[in-house]
C-alpha cells in the first residue's frame, strides 16, 4: 500500500473531469424539472449527444463544431419527448423510458462507422500564471474549456432561476401549470423550451465523454451516466449547487476508489466498487433527515400532465 | 386549429382500437427504416411480429414468448400499484437480482436434498429478498424522507456488484473448475423450476404472473387497500383526510413490489436462467417500467403489453439472425413502438376537434 | 424428457420439410455466430466476427454464415442458439463463456448440429466441441518487455472480473516482468466491467496519476489506450491491433486471431470428419498473434521478445515453469516444473496470485 503516491492536486483535477458530464446532464435535467416535466430520458439524449458530437467532429475536425451539434442532437431528440408529452399528452414516465430505448438504438445505428476512430483534441485551457499557482493552478486553471463553460452553466442556471422573470415563470410552471395558465404564461411553451435545453444539456454531457473524458465512440458508452445525473437531480433537491455538489461527490468518490485500488489500498475491492453508491445514498440520508426536508423541494407539478382546458 | 378536448369517460372504443393504430403506424414506420438499411421491409415486419406466433417454427417461439413476458409482467404488476399512488420505484432491477441471490443461495444451500420442500423454500427467500431490498428506501423514504427515486435506482447498481461477487465468490460452483457462475439448476430436479407442460413455456414463474394479474384486479376493484392507493394517487391530500396512513402505504406498496420482483429473479434464476452469473440480470426491471405505462397501469393492459414487448424481443431477434438486421435496428424499432403506442393514447382520453377552438 | 423428443421430432420434420439437412445433402454449409456484445466493440465481439468474415471469404459460395449480436447470457442466450438450430444451421460458435450451459442444453435437442462453446470446459454431448486460447503465452511476452521497458518500475493493470482467464494474464505478465526486473511493481485496478469506455478511462487515468509508465489492460475498448497516448505512456492493446487509439503508445498488442480454427472447423462439418474435443491453442497455430512492435522497443528487448515467442511456439519454453511460489509463499511449481492445464491448481482453474503480487484478489 502505497497513500503517498496519490495525488491530492491530479486527484481533484480529474474529479472536476469525471463529474462534468454528470453536471452538464443534470443541469439539464433540473430545468425540465423545474418547469414540471419528468424526463426520464436523459440516458438516449446523452448517447445521440455522443455519437453526434462525435461524428461532426470527426468529419469537421473541429471539436467546438462537434459540441455544437451534440447539443442539437440532444435537444432535437427531446423535442420527440416534448412533443409526445405536452401535445399529445403522453405519460411522461413511460415516454422517458422509451426515449432512452430509441437513443441508444439510433445511436447505435449512427455510430456503426465510427468507431475505433481518434477524435480531434479538445484544447486545454492553459491559463499563464494561474496555472503555475502550486496546488490550486493545475485543478482550476488548467482544464478543458467545457469544465469552465459547465461551471459557468451551473452559475447561470441558479442566477436565472433567482433572479430572472424567465426564471420566475419557468418556477410557477413547474409549480402550478393551472395558475401559471390562468395568470396568462404559455404553459406548453415553456415546458418545450426547458425540455430543449434540457437535452441539449445532456447532449453536450455525452459529447464531453466521447470527445474528452475517453476520447472514442463506443456503443453505449454512456453506460448508465444518464440515470446517474437523475438520481444527482434529486439528490441535489432541485437546486443548482447542490446538484453540483453531489456530481462532486460522486464523481470524486468514484475517482477515488480507482486511485485508492491502484496504490493497493487493503480495502476489498467489492466495498470500494460500490462505495460511489453507497456514499450517495447515505449523504442523502443525513441530508434529508435534518430540517431542510428534500421531498417537499420537488416542484409541485412534477410528472403532472397539463391540458389548458381541464 | 386542431384542439384537444376532454373525454368524460375515457373511449371503450378507442382504448381497444389505439394499440392496433400504434401497431400499424410502427410497421410502417419501422418498415421504412428497415428499407433504408437495404432490407425487405415486409419480410422484416412479417418476421417481427407474424412468425413468432404463426410462422414454421411458432411451436417454439409461443413457449419463448411466455418465457420472455412473464418476468416482466410479474414485476410491472408489483410496480404499478406503486404508480398508481405515487410511489416511485425505479428499481425493480436490484430487487430482482436480490431475489434471485437469496433464492439461489436456498436452493444451493440444500444441495443435493432430494426433497419436494426445497422449491417453496427457494421461493420464499426469492420473495423475502426482493421484500427487503424494497424495504431499504421504504423505511429511509418512511423515517427519514429520503426520496425513494433516487435510494432505489442506486442501490441496483449494488445490487449487481454483489451479484458478481455472489457468482465470482459464495456462490460459486465447488465443482465449475475455478470458473465464476454457480451450480446450475437444471442438473439438481428439486429445485429447478421445471416447465409445467412441456414444450409450453409455462413455468411457475408465469402462472405467478397470472396469478399477481388476478390478485391486482382484485385489490383494486374490492379491497379496501386497493381504494387507498388509487385515492392516494389522485388525490393525496384527500387520502390523508380520509385515513389514509401515508407510512403504512408507502410501505406495502414498495413491499409488494419488491417481493414479486424478487419472485420473478428466483423464478428466472431456477428455471430458464438456470444459475447465479456475472450478468445474470438482463434488465427487466426497468423494461417492467415500460410494460406497466403502456398497460395503464391496468393489470389486464399489463398481461397485454408484457406479451407484445415479449414479441417484439423474439421476432427481433429472430430478424437479427435470419434477415441481418443489426441490433440496433431492433432496439430503436422497439422504440418507435413505445413512441407511437404513448402518443396515440391521447385518442382513448381526447377528441380531437378541428375547426376554431371555442373560448372556454 | 419429453420436450426434448418433442423438438427433436420438430426438428426432424423440419428436416424434411426443408428439403433435407445438411447430412442429406443441402448445397450450402450454415455456420452461425453467437456474440455477447456489440461486433462494433473494437475488441472481443470485432475479433470473432473479423474471424466470421474469413470463413466467409475463405470457402465463397459453399458456406453461409449468420450471427447474433448482444445476446445476453441465459435464457436468451438458449432461445438464440435454438433459433439458429431451427434455421437450418450446421455449425454453431457460442463465444462467450456464459453460454456454457445453454450450449450444452440445445446441443442435445438437436444432435445432428455441431456446437462449439468458447472459453468453457463442458462437453455434455458428442456434438459440443470447446475451444479457447492460451493468451497468457502472449502475456508472458509483454510482462517481458514491460519489465524492460518501465523507468518507473510500476506498471498498472486494467482488469475486468477476478476469473481464472484473469488472473492467469495477471500471474504471467508479473512473473515476467519481474524475471528481468526485479524491482518491478503491479498496480491492479478492477473495473468489474468488459466494456466501459468511462470507467476505463478513468482507471487509467487513476494509474496514469501515480506514476505508472507502462500500462496493460484486460478489458475491451481501447480507452486505457487512448489514455496512455494521451499521457506519453506506453501500453499494451487487448484482443486487437489497437494502434489507431495509440500510434506512440501501442508498443505491441495481443490478438484474438480465431480465423484459422474457424476455419478449420467449417471445413471438419464439411468434410464430415468434425469431432468433439478440446482444444486449447496458444501461438503456435495463430490464435495468439502480436502486433507489429514498436520501434520505441530496443533492438535487443525485440529480440529476446521474438526468441522468446519462438521458443513458445515450438514448445521449448513454457511460460509458467517453476520454481514459482504462490502468493503466500507455498510452493506452486518445483524447479523446473510446468503448470498442468487442469486439476487441482492447474492452469484452467487459476485463482490465486503468485508470489510477489501485494494485491489481492477480490470476489
Amino acid at each position: 500500500m502505497d497513500l503517498s503516491a496519490i495525488s491530492p492536486t491530479l486527484l481533484l483535477a480529474s474529479l472536476m473531469v469525471a463529474a462534468t458530464p454528470i453536471i452538464l446532464a443534470a443541469t439539464g435535467e433540473l430545468i425540465v424539472e423545474k418547469s414540471g416535466v419528468l424526463n426520464l430520458g436523459v440516458e438516449g439524449m446523452m448517447i445521440v449527444g455522443a455519437i453526434c458530437g462525435f461524428a461532426i467532429a470527426v468529419e469537421s475536425g473541429s471539436p467546438t463544431l462537434g459540441f455544437i451539434a451534440a447539443a442539437t442532437g440532444g435537444a432535437l431528440l427531446s423535442l420527440i419527448f416534448g412533443f409526445l408529452t405536452q401535445v399529445l399528452l403522453s405519460n411522461q414516465v413511460a415516454t422517458g423510458l422509451a426515449l432512452t430505448l430509441f437513443g441508444l438504438g439510433l445511436s447505435s445505428m449512427l455510430g456503426q462507422s465510427y468507431v475505433g476512430i481518434r477524435p480531434p483534441a479538445t484544447e486545454k485551457l492553459d491559463i499563464p500564471f494561474l496555472s503555475d499557482i502550486p496546488f490550486i493552478g493545475p485543478i482550476l486553471f488548467n482544464q478543458d474549456i467545457i469544465v469552465y463553460v459547465t461551471l459557468a452553466l451551473v452559475i447561470g442556471t441558479w442566477a436565472v432561476l433567482k433572479f430572472t422573470r424567465a426564471g420566475l415563470i419557468l418556477r410557477a410552471v413547474g409549480e402550478n401549470h393551472d395558475a401559471a395558465h390562468a395568470l396568462g404564461y404559455k404553459v406548453v411553451r415553456v415546458r418545450l423550451m426547458a425540455i430543449a435545453f434540457g437535452g441539449a444539456c445532456a447532449g453536450l454531457g455525452g459529447a464531453y465523454l466521447s470527445l474528452v473524458r475517453v476520447p472514442q465512440w463506443t456503443e453505449g458508452m454512456t453506460a448508465g451516466a444518464g440515470w446517474i445525473a437523475l438520481a444527482i437531480v434529486v439528490f441535489g433537491a432541485w437546486r443548482p449547487f447542490r446538484v453540483l455538489l453531489g456530481a462532486y461527490l460522486f464523481g470524486g468518490v468514484t475517482v477515488l476508489q480507482l486511485n485508492l485500488q491502484a496504490a493497493g489500498v487493503a480495502i476489498p475491492v467489492e466495498y470500494l466498487s460500490m462505495s460511489p453508491y453507497l456514499i450517495t445514498i447515505a449523504v442523502l440520508v443525513i441530508m434529508s433527515s435534518g430540517k431542510a426536508k428534500a421531498a417537499l423541494s420537488a416542484p409541485g407539478c412534477l410528472g403532472r400532465i397539463f391540458h389548458a382546458s381541464s | 386549429m386542431i384542439a384537444l378536448e376532454k373525454r368524460p369517460e375515457p373511449s371503450k372504443l378507442w382504448s381497444w382500437a389505439t394499440p392496433i393504430l400504434a401497431v400499424i403506424a410502427t410497421m410502417i414506420a419501422g418498415g421504412l427504416m428497415f428499407a433504408a438499411l437495404g432490407k425487405d421491409p415486409v419480410e422484416s415486419i412479417r418476421t417481427i411480429f407474424w412468425d413468432p406466433i404463426f410462422g414454421e417454427f411458432a411451436f417454439y417461439y409461443r413457449g419463448q414468448l411466455l418465457i420472455k413476458a412473464g418476468p416482466l409482467i410479474l414485476i410491472a404488476i408489483g410496480l404499478s400499484l406503486g404508480f398508481r399512488a405515487g410511489i416511485w420505484n425505479i428499481g425493480a432491477e436490484g430487487q430482482y437480482i436480490i431475489g434471485a441471490i437469496c433464492g439461489a443461495a436456498v436452493g444451493l444451500a440444500f444441495y443435493p436434498w432430494d426433497s419436494f420442500i426445497v422449491f417453496p423454500l427457494m421461493i420464499l427467500a426469492g420473495a423475502l429478498g426482493g421484500f427487503l431490498w424494497a424495504m431499504i428506501p421504504g423505511i429511509l423514504r418512511v423515517k427519514f424522507n429520503t426520496n425513494e427515486i433516487l435510494v432505489s435506482l442506486l442501490l441496483v447498481y449494488v445490487a449487481e456488484f454483489i451479484l458478481a461477487s455472489m457468482a465470482l465468490g459464495a456462490l460459486k460452483n465447488p465443482d465449475g473448475a475455478g470458473f465464476p457462475g454457480s451450480r446450475n439448476f437444471r442438473s439438481y430436479p428439486a429445485a429447478y423450476n421445471e416447465e409445467i407442460i412441456t414444450g409450453t413455456g409455462m413455468h411457475w414463474g408465469v402462472v405467478a404472473a397470472f396469478i399477481a394479474v388476478i390478485f391486482a384486479y382484485v385489490l383494486l376493484a374490492r379491497h379496501l387497500m386497493g381504494f387507498q392507493i388509487k385515492l392516494a394517487g389522485q388525490a393525496p391530500r384527500a387520502a390523508r383526510f380520509g385515513g389514509v396512513n401515508p407510512s403504512r402505504l408507502i410501505l406495502f406498496c414498495l413491499g409488494i413490489s419488491g417481493a414479486l420482483a424478487g419472485l420473478a429473479g428466483l423464478f428466472e434464476v431456477s428455471g430458464p436462467a438456470g444459475q447465479i452469473s456475472i450478468d445474470f440480470n438482463v434488465g427487466y426491471g426497468f423494461t417492467a417500467i415500460i410494460v406497466a405505462f403502456l398497460g395503464r397501469l391496468h393489470p389486464i393492459g399489463i398481461l397485454l403489453a408484457g406479451l407484445l414487448l415479449a414479441l417484439t424481443y423474439i421476432g427481433g431477434e429472430a430478424a437479427q439472425s435470419s434477415l441481418g438486421l443489426p441490433a440496433a435496428a431492433i432496439q430503436a424499432f422497439q422504440g418507435m413502438l413505445l413512441f407511437f403506442l404513448l402518443a396515440v393514447d391521447v385518442l382513448t382520453n381526447f377528441r380531437i376537434r378541428f375547426g376554431k377552438r371555442e373560448v372556454a | 424428457m419429453k420436450r426434448r423428443t418433442l423438438l427433436a421430432a420438430s426438428a426432424a420434420a423440419l428436416a424434411l420439410a426443408t428439403g433435407g439437412a445438411f447430412a442429406d445433402g443441402h448445397a450450402k454449409t450454415k455456420v452461425g455466430f453467437i456474440y455477447v456484445g456489440s461486433i462494433g466493440d473494437g475488441g472481443w465481439n470485432y475479433e470473432h466476427n473479423e474471424a466470421r468474415k474469413k470463413v466467409q471469404e475463405h470457402f465463397g459460395d459453399k458456406v453461409e454464415t449468420f450471427f447474433q449480436e448482444r445476446v445476453p447470457e441465459g435464457a436468451d442466450a438458449e432461445r438464440a442458439i435454438t433459433q439458429m438450430a431451427l434455421q437450418g444451421a450446421d455449425l454453431i460458435f457460442t463465444t462467450s463463456f456464459g453460454y456454457m450451459d445453454p450450449t450444452n442444453a440445445v446441443a442435445a435437442k438437436f444432435p445432428d448440429v455441431k456446437f462449439e462453446h468458447a472459453t468453457g470446459y463442458k462437453r455434455e454431448h458428442p456434438n459440443v466441441s470447446t475451444y479457447s486460447a492460451r493468451f497468457y503465452e502472449g502475456r508472458a511476452v509483454i510482462g517481458h518487455i514491460a519489465g524492460k521497458m518501465t523507468k518507473t518500475n510500476k506498471i498498472g493493470y486494467i482488469a475486468s472480473f477476478p476469473i481464472p482467464e484473469v488472473i492467469r494474464g495477471i500471474n504471467s505478465a508479473y512473473l515476467h516482468a519481474k524475471k528481468v526486473n526485479p524491482d518491478v511493481e503491479f498496480n491492479i485496478v478492477w473495473v468489474f466491467t468488459w466494456e466501459d469506455a468511462a470507467k476505463e478511462a478513468d482507471a487509467a487515468k487513476a494509474l496514469i496519476d501515480q506514476g505508472v509508465d507502462v500500462l496493460m489492460q484486460h478489458t475491451d475498448t481501447t480507452a486505457p489506450m487512448l489514455k496512455a497516448e494521451e499521457a506519453g505512456i506506453m501500453a499494451f492493446g487487448q484482443a486487437s491491433d489497437m494502434i489507431s487509439a495509440g500510434p506512440t503508445a501501442q508498443l505491441t498488442s495481443i490478438i484474438d486471431d480465431w480465423a484459422p480454427y474457424y476455419i478449420a472447423r467449417t471445413q471438419a462439418v464439411i468434410d464430415g470428419t468434425w469431432e468433439s474435443k478440446d482444444t486449447w491453442d496458444g501461438i503456435e497455430p495463430g490464435m495468439v498473434a502480436f502486433a507489429d512492435m514498436s520501434d520505441r522497443i530496443p533492438e535487443d528487448v525485440r529480440a529476446e521478445a521474438t526468441q522468446m515467442i519462438e521458443d513458445i511456439k515450438t514448445g521449448a519454453y513454457k511460460p509458467f515453469t517453476g520454481p514459482i511460489n504462490k502468493q503466500d509463499g507455498s510452493v506452486w511449481l518445483k524447479e523446473g516444473e510446468t503448470a498442468a492445464d487442469f486439476g487441482d491448481d492447474g492452469l484452467a482453474g487459476m485463482s490465486f496470485y503468485v508470489e510477489g503480487l501485494t494485491a489481492e484478489i477480490p470476489n
